[in-house]
């Protein structure tokens, strides 16, 4: 899933401060799993800027919504009848979301509520990390299902490099050397001679180097 | 017990401190509580192993979340007890009325006041 | 092995003589003087000169243009080549403009990573890992031709070399990367800097069971210390470095004076023992910042004079 993280909450006021009818939109997919823009974190939200506002002596409406997801049209289209008494609409969607909620809502500012991370699993409920990079181009048949592009700091296709220590990256002993990961299973599938074979340099067109990407499928468009 | 307590004190009874969520705590403040606190079982001993944990996170969040706008963090607090501790009860209630009324009430009651007038 | 370039330390190699090396860093502006003294130090004690190329990710004079200024002087420099900031264009084209000087000599890296210099906040590129840049420059070499097909008029000659380190984890794919290098086309090999012998001549034997030291010429990198607290530092701030409690006691056993006098002692006995290894075929020797004690350690280790220009 996209892994996101709640701005901090004096950025999100210096956003919104001089509005004053607000919508803040949750989304309730990603961003609720990893607890950053869901049901839950919308009220929290809405509660503490309704408390910052206040105290500051400026009246400010904010109201709440939760949509399935933001990165569809037709989930989007369910606020249409509301969004014009809202100044501003602050979107905890991740950056998916927000930038389409402004593509839908073209005359209404839209603001992010969250910083969009990275594309990663739920290791333990509060941690998440990353595993893909959606190169375009997926190699983890090779590498027994680690991907060095998204796991490797320096995504070394021909790893590991001289500075990884006891399985951690150089870069950090939080991080695990994507490449010892991929010994170590190639080991365990009895595959460890596929290590020498020479992985090539990679086109790297399919990633955002080419450009933003489009996917379509002719068989499925109406 | 029928022990003494400041009669400042609003008692929401709930199963376990584990129910208490930190948007509960937040619209306390925005409805004008001047504090909250929040008394569970003493870590260790909850009956639903660990509700008072989750509570004690909670409230913490819900600090940081006061002092960032402006209502003040020390506002909120955790205690914990046994339920047959009434005399602690009693005294962590005097303590956080004390404390609470040493600062003054909740800063976002003036707009709410103005508000009304 | 006959040459397939003109580079002096590949002539050397070839004549089965020992080859020593030894390396410079830049510096922190534009100063070309305070390379050109170092290389003039060093010059008749070594074979080639390397120069690094933002070593530690700290943005130096780059490497390409120091190299030049120690090929103007007649010193036969080797190029130090990361892919950490540069994409396959950008390395193809300073490899065109390396050649464009003759400079024959060049060492295919990683790069450590920028989090570590200067500009931590920067990108960093790896369009290609070190591997592939093998793979590059022998392609530009031997076919000819540029990674997109094109015919290079005039290709670059040289001898490319890559780094190993017997002393980083895991151990047990170190020889196998020695391997993978060789097929990628490594033709020379400089270690990181050896201070567990017993560790070393290990990962040789492993080596040399696959006759890989007759496919490649391994030249053992060895660094002085200058102090205990440098020791020390190395052994546990710096990733994939070896040094053994014994070495770090024997530096820390002498008096502080005394103690460049030991690292430099340290250093030639390694040297001494490793020239009775079996497929070692020369020294790097990295004393950066102590370029000056370069010769003494060559000559004390029975490495002086150098052939003559071949």
């Amino acid at each position: 899933m996209i892994v996101a993280e709640k701005k901090p909450i004096e950025e999100v006021i210096e956003m919104v401060k001089d509005f004053r009818k607000i919508l803040i939109a949750g989304c309730n997919e990603c961003v609720t799993v990893c607890e950053a823009g869901g049901k839950k974190e919308v009220a929290i939200l809405a509660s503490a800027l309704s408390m910052y506002f206040m105290n500051q002596g400026k009246k400010m409406e904010i109201d709440e919504v939760t949509l399935e997801r933001q990165c569809d049209h037709e989930y989007l289209e369910e606020i249409r009848n509301t969004m014009d008494q809202y100044d501003a609409v602050l979107s905890l969607a991740c950056g998916v979301g927000v930038q389409f909620m402004a593509e839908t809502y073209f005359s209404t500012p839209v603001y992010p509520g969250v910083n969009t991370c990275f594309m990663g699993v739920t290791e333990e409920r509060g941690v998440w990390t990353e595993r893909c990079q959606g190169c375009g181009e997926c190699i983890l048949g090779r590498t027994a299902g680690i991907c060095p592009i998204s796991r490797c700091a320096k995504r070394l296709l021909n790893g590991p490099c001289g500075g990884s220590t006891k399985g951690k990256c150089e870069i950090s002993k939080d991080l695990d050397c994507a490449w010892q990961l991929i010994i170590d299973r190639l080991k365990e599938l009895d595959r460890l001679d596929e290590y020498e074979q020479i992985a090539p340099i990679k086109d790297w067109s399919t990633e955002r180097a080419g450009g933003p990407r489009r996917v379509v499928r002719e068989d499925v468009r109406q | 017990m029928r022990l003494r307590y400041p009669d400042s004190i609003r008692i929401i009874r709930v199963p376990c401190t584990g129910k208490v969520d930190v948007i509960h705590i937040l619209r306390a403040f925005e409805k004008g509580a001047d504090g909250v606190y929040v008394v569970g079982c003493l870590e260790g001993d909850c009956r639903f192993e660990n509700g008072n944990l989750r509570a004690r996170r909670r409230v913490d969040q819900a600090r940081t979340i006061l002092n960032a706008v402006g209502v003040g963090g020390d506002r909120v607090k955790m205690f914990n007890l046994s339920s047959g501790e009434g005399p602690r009860f009693a005294e962590y209630a005097v303590e956080m009325t004390d404390k609470i009324r040493e600062m003054g009430p909740n800063p976002i009651k003036r707009f709410r006041e103005k508000q009304a007038a | 092995m006959s040459v397939k370039t003109p580079s002096r330390l590949e002539k050397i190699l070839d004549s089965g003589r020992l080859a020593v090396t030894s390396e410079c860093g830049p510096p922190r502006g534009s100063d070309a003087e305070v390379i050109t003294k170092k290389a003039e130090m060093i010059r008749d004690y070594v074979d080639a000169v390397n120069i690094t190329d933002n070593q530690t990710s700290v943005t130096r004079l780059c490497s390409l243009a120091a190299c030049i200024h120690l090929k103007l002087m007649g010193i036969e420099p080797t190029l130090q080549m990361v892919v950490r900031d540069r994409n396959r264009i950008a390395l193809q084209s300073d490899i065109l403009g390396a050649a464009s000087f003759d400079i024959h000599n060049i060492l295919c890296l990683s790069g450590d990573h920028q989090q570590f210099g200067d500009c931590p906040q920067g990108q960093n590129v790896f369009d290609i890992d070190s591997m592939q840049l093998i793979q590059t420059v022998r392609h530009m070499r031997d076919e000819g031709k540029f990674l997109g097909g094109e015919e290079i008029r005039r290709p670059p000659r040289m001898f490319v070399g890559a780094a190993a380190n017997p002393f980083a984890d895991p151990f047990e794919i170190r020889v196998p990367r020695l391997a993978k290098k060789i097929a990628a086309g490594a033709e020379f090999i400089q270690t990181q800097c050896i201070y567990n012998l017993d560790k070393f001549e290990l990962w040789m034997k492993q080596a040399r069971d696959r006759g890989l030291h007759e496919k490649v010429y391994i030249l053992a990198g060895v660094t002085p210390f200058k102090s205990a607290g440098m020791a020390k530092y190395m052994k546990n701030r710096v990733p994939g470095m070896d040094v053994p409690d014994e070495v770090v006691k024997r530096m820390a056993g002498v008096p502080k004076e005394k103690q460049p006098e030991e690292g430099i002692a340290i250093c030639v006995e390694t040297i001494q023992r490793l020239k009775a290894c079996e497929g070692v075929r020369g020294f790097h020797i990295m004393a950066i910042e102590w370029e000056e004690k370069v010769p003494e350690i060559v000559e004390r280790s029975g490495l002086y004079p150098r052939p003559e220009q071949i």
